[in-house]
């Protein structure tokens, strides 16, 4: 079974009580855009935390990139994450860092030379609207500013998977609606996108977008079509890139 | 190959450096300080133990106590020229009147010298082996027919309990600073595993963005370096300080044995040095932990 990523009965339990995810199986395809949706509490946040290696699972298989990462050693995580953004509901910035510094962090944490990074950081600070709030701190940041900025520091990687928790919470709709045409122009580059929301105002913002539905830890996939994608359900550029 | 200390200016700010600022530095400046004092008095000591050695081993004092000064010197001849025959024995040279006077004028005063005063006779004998214990009974049995009056002194026999003393403390102080460096250590594990906690958050983030665990140690790492060599520095500073005074001291006390434990010049290269060790102690204490707490985490 091809996919940038595959769930197979994959189950979560945090210590000892019942499982936040059970059964959770599904493949997703490379360059296509995913919503998960759900109710709070259903467990989209862990589901998201298992893509973006931030836990392992109790039981299941995950493979990402082709390879097992139940097992992976902890040694290769670090290369791993470097392919995926991250988007955290609660952004996640280093509050000693500028904007600049917190947008330009996947970048030196992946090497790139301080000469290689102004460019690149600039832009993406003029993208989401903040060049002028470069070498603000998180804290003199609005909510809406922060998490632009997060978002900032999710993409300016080119990851191939782009994992968003919620991430126009906090922006106004002109923003968000920014927002999204600039996942769906990543998408378009060959991003697979999962943005996890409960605002189903968004959902029809993504015409190619497909749809996963998390209730009290399971997936709904009454037709199996998550399970085993076929090739037309990915996105635009989703459909060139899958193998 | 990146050095310990390197980083960009933008590694420095992800995590906030105030210098002096943390309890720490403080710590180590004690530490230090306490450490510099001790190997310097271990250091000293293992310098008098030397001293003490190459002034008693391989001798010994043969005097002459006879009452009648023509009997004492007909003994000190035939000893004096026994000596040099014996087994053992490289050289045997009497100590000059002058010496001798010299010598018992702080406990008996000029006058008395000049006077009846019986004085022994003292001849100095160098010997070729170290095993003087031995090498002295068979002197003192050779001299009897020729010197009844002689008796053999062997300083190094007299003088072992205190060269025993000078060698415990020379190890105690070995000990003490091992302790300390020890207590330093675990004092920058505690310092690190704090760190680690306060920057939790950043830790996270850095780690869900691709960075290695030695890429966050080297953050910690760096920071704790900065902060071990200036506390090194100060207590460092304070323990030159003291032993300059203390040296300034022990030069009016005028006495030989306690003169003796002077620094050689390789010893202040070994203190000069302290900081610099203190600090390699402390990158590999905090290297240490951090990539502990890091391997709990995925």
């Amino acid at each position: 079974m091809g996919g940038i990523v595959q769930f197979e009965n994959v189950g979560l339990r945090y210590g000892t009580g019942a499982e936040t995810l059970s059964d959770v199986s599904f493949s997703l395809a490379q360059g296509a855009f995913y919503f998960l949706t759900g109710p709070s509490g259903a467990g989209k946040t862990s589901l998201l935390k298992l893509l973006y290696l931030a836990q392992r699972p109790s039981r299941g298989l995950i493979r990402l990139f082709g390879e097992d990462v139940v097992t992976l050693p902890r040694a290769r995580m670090p290369g791993f994450r470097r392919r995926i953004g991250v988007v955290f509901q609660d952004f996640r910035l280093v509050p000693y860092l500028s904007a600049f510094d917190n947008i330009a962090l996947p970048l030196r944490v992946a090497g790139v030379e301080e000469r290689d990074l102004e460019t690149p950081v600039n832009e993406m600070l003029a993208w989401v609207g903040l060049s002028n709030r470069a070498t603000a701190r998180p804290a003199t940041l609005s909510g809406g500013e922060q998490q632009r900025v997060a978002i900032a520091r999710a993409v300016i990687g080119r990851p191939e998977i782009l994992v968003a928790d919620e991430p126009t919470g906090n922006v106004d709709p002109e923003m968000a609606k920014r927002l999204f045409h600039l996942f769906d122009a990543l998408n378009r580059l060959g991003t697979t996108i999962v943005v996890a929301t409960h605002d189903v105002h968004l959902l029809s913002r993504v015409s190619h977008a497909e749809m996963m539905r998390l209730d009290q830890g399971r997936l709904a996939d009454p037709t199996g079509v998550l399970r085993y994608p076929p090739p037309a359900q990915a996105g635009p550029a989703g459909q060139a890139g899958r193998a | 190959m990146r050095l310990p200390l390197a980083a960009s200016p933008a590694e420095r700010r992800l995590l906030p450096e105030g210098r002096l600022s943390g309890p720490m530095p403080w710590v180590i400046a004690i530490m230090m300080f306490l450490m510099v004092l001790s190997a310097a008095g271990g250091l000293g000591l293992a310098q008098a133990a030397r001293a003490l050695g190459g002034a008693l081993s391989n001798r010994l004092t043969v005097q002459i106590v006879e009452a009648d000064p023509a009997r004492r010197e007909r003994q000190a001849d035939a000893a004096l020229a026994a000596l040099p025959r014996l087994p053992g024995v490289r050289a045997a040279a009497r100590v000059d009147a002058r010496e001798m006077k010299r010598l018992l004028e702080p406990w008996l005063g000029a006058d008395v010298l000049g006077g009846d005063l019986p004085v022994p006779v003292m001849i100095d004998v160098d010997l070729d082996s170290a095993s003087s214990r031995d090498v002295a009974a068979g002197i003192a049995v050779a001299l009897r027919p020729l010197a009844p009056a002689a008796q053999v002194d062997d300083h190094g026999r007299s003088l072992a309990p205190l060269a025993r003393l000078i060698g415990a403390l020379k190890w105690l102080a070995a000990l003490l600073v091992l302790l300390m460096g020890a207590a330093t250590a675990a004092a920058v594990a505690l310092a690190a595993r704090a760190a680690l906690n306060t920057h939790r958050a950043t830790i996270d983030v850095m780690h869900l963005l691709g960075a290695t665990d030695l890429q966050i140690a080297r953050l910690f790492q760096r920071r704790i370096a900065l902060d071990a060599l200036a506390g090194g520095l100060v207590g460092l500073g304070g323990a030159l300080l003291v032993l300059l005074l203390l040296g300034s001291r022990v030069a009016a006390v005028g006495s030989e044995l306690v003169g003796s434990m002077t620094l050689p010049p390789v010893a202040w290269v070994v203190l000069l040095l302290f900081p610099l060790a203190g600090m390699a102690l402390a990158m590999a204490a905090a290297r240490w932990t951090v990539l502990a707490a890091l391997r709990r985490i995925l």
